[in-house]
């Protein structure tokens, strides 16, 4: 083989793709020319380069989202720990049959806020009115709620409207507007709670969904949906993600619990 | 009864499904990152891939779950960027391209040692997609010319050739660097 013919095999002999006979012309070859044994060092170079590219792996929203259980920091320098936990799962499963997934005892509000989310999703019981028109939806819990949920239309800001349904939440009926973003459903529930102050807005993940809650004039706000964190929490009802030069949301300011008698 | 053994039987299989699938969650992200770049878009395009994985994941019969999976996601990731309209800026025929002369990036003009980690993100993402996917693949995922092969569904001696094109390519693209003078 001349350097001409070697040429189209260098690639695939340093991945060892090459069949024996083959790799044996190209050795015998590297052998005796220097130029060649050049260039299948710089190849070795660029794809130790390319190998050594940034790795994007799966953030633990979408792994928890997909079925898989967070494995906390902390836990990796542990494996005792991991261990044991392992044992106990495996205790649990064979108690169980079925394993149900071990979680940190979080907030049963929140939970139930996610599961209203999910349950939205699958049970095909996302809307109860179907508008992106605010002044169809304000109005459309007048009588079932003992408060009224102002409707902000955010269409301006990417965030589409796409109508209410009522929900229960925490022994309570609460309105639930319900807002589209490129294919994503965010639930944002709201309901009064009287003298409370004022809450800054909290980002967290749970169950692998994103939530952002906050409080205002009385009024308890959460968001929930799949969308990544950073675009959910430019959802412009919620008051910490505003320029400083903005002032609150005209509608959100309005809200107002309103007296049932 | 009835309701319960349904359930049971679908939550077996799920459990299957992510026994089988899970542990290729990170080279699927990846894979999905390097292809459609946007990080929103490239969780949608994984989250699609699992869906659809789950649907025909009696279909799968329990050999290499990984370019199983993997070939999926990069399904979900062109139908995503296609839905995108950015198809003409991800499928050039690039096995057509011209390259350059051989010796136009001969070893001696290349410094490659001293490339950094981010020259060498910058080029791969300015490279076709059929080049990165296949260096992503090769040389992030370890996988073997004949994965490749079944994962972006063209034959071997494709692999073969793109990776080759892309290894030159990349070579290429670092040596001309015109930051590199100032490293």
């Amino acid at each position: 083989m001349n350097c001409h013919e070697v040429e189209p095999w260098l690639s695939p002999y340093i991945d060892r793709e090459l069949d024996l006979e083959r790799s044996l012309e190209v050795e015998a070859h590297l052998a005796e020319c220097e130029r060649c044994s050049r260039a299948v060092r710089s190849l070795e170079e660029v794809s130790a380069l390319a190998g050594a590219a940034p790795l994007y792996p799966a953030s633990p929203a979408l792994r928890e989202r997909l079925g898989g259980r967070r494995t906390p920091a902390s836990w990796q320098a542990a494996p005792w720990l991991v261990t044991a936990a392992s044992l106990a799962l495996a205790a649990l499963a064979i108690w169980r049959f079925s394993p149900e997934p071990v979680r940190p005892a979080a907030d049963l509000l929140e939970r139930d806020i996610v599961q209203e989310h999910v349950r939205s999703l699958l049970a095909d019981h996302l809307l109860d009115v179907r508008s992106s028109d605010r002044q169809k939806v304000k109005p459309w819990f007048n009588g079932k709620l003992d408060y009224a949920p102002e409707v902000a239309d955010l269409s301006g800001q990417g965030f589409e409207l796409t109508g209410g349904r009522l929900d229960y939440l925490g022994g309570r009926a609460v309105a639930a507007l319900v807002y589209q973003r490129s294919q994503h459903v965010i639930n944002v529930f709201v309901w009064p709670e009287a003298g409370q102050p004022d809450r800054a807005p909290a980002a967290r993940s749970i169950e692998g969904f994103n939530v952002v809650s906050w409080r205002t004039k009385g009024m308890n706000w959460w968001a929930v949906s799949d969308l990544h964190s950073v675009e959910l929490e430019e959802l412009p009802l919620c008051p910490c993600f505003m320029a400083p030069n903005r002032t609150l949301h005209a509608s959100v300011a309005a809200s107002r619990p309103r007296n049932p008698s | 009864m009835y309701r319960g053994g349904l359930r049971l039987t679908e939550r077996m299989r799920r459990a299957r499904f992510e026994a089988a699938m899970l542990p290729h969650l990170d080279a699927a992200h990846n894979l999905a990152r390097w292809l459609v770049a946007h990080p929103q878009d490239a969780e949608d395009a994984v989250q699609d891939a699992f869906l659809r994985a789950l649907t025909y994941f009696d279909a799968f019969h329990g050999e290499d779950g990984r370019a199983w999976l993997l070939a999926i996601v990069r399904n979900s990731c062109y139908a995503r960027l296609r839905k995108n309209r950015r198809r003409s800026e991800v499928m050039e025929p690039v096995d057509t391209l011209e390259l350059a002369a051989d010796g136009g990036a001969s070893p001696e003009a290349l410094h490659l040692r001293q490339a950094d980690r981010q020259r060498v993100q910058r080029s791969l993402e300015c490279l076709p997609a059929e080049y990165r996917e296949a260096l992503v693949l090769r040389e992030m995922e370890g996988m073997s010319y004949k994965q490749i092969a079944r994962i972006t569904d063209v034959p071997m001696g494709t692999v073969m050739s793109r990776l080759a094109r892309a290894r030159r390519r990349l070579q290429e693209m670092l040596a001309n660097d015109p930051q590199k003078e100032k490293v």
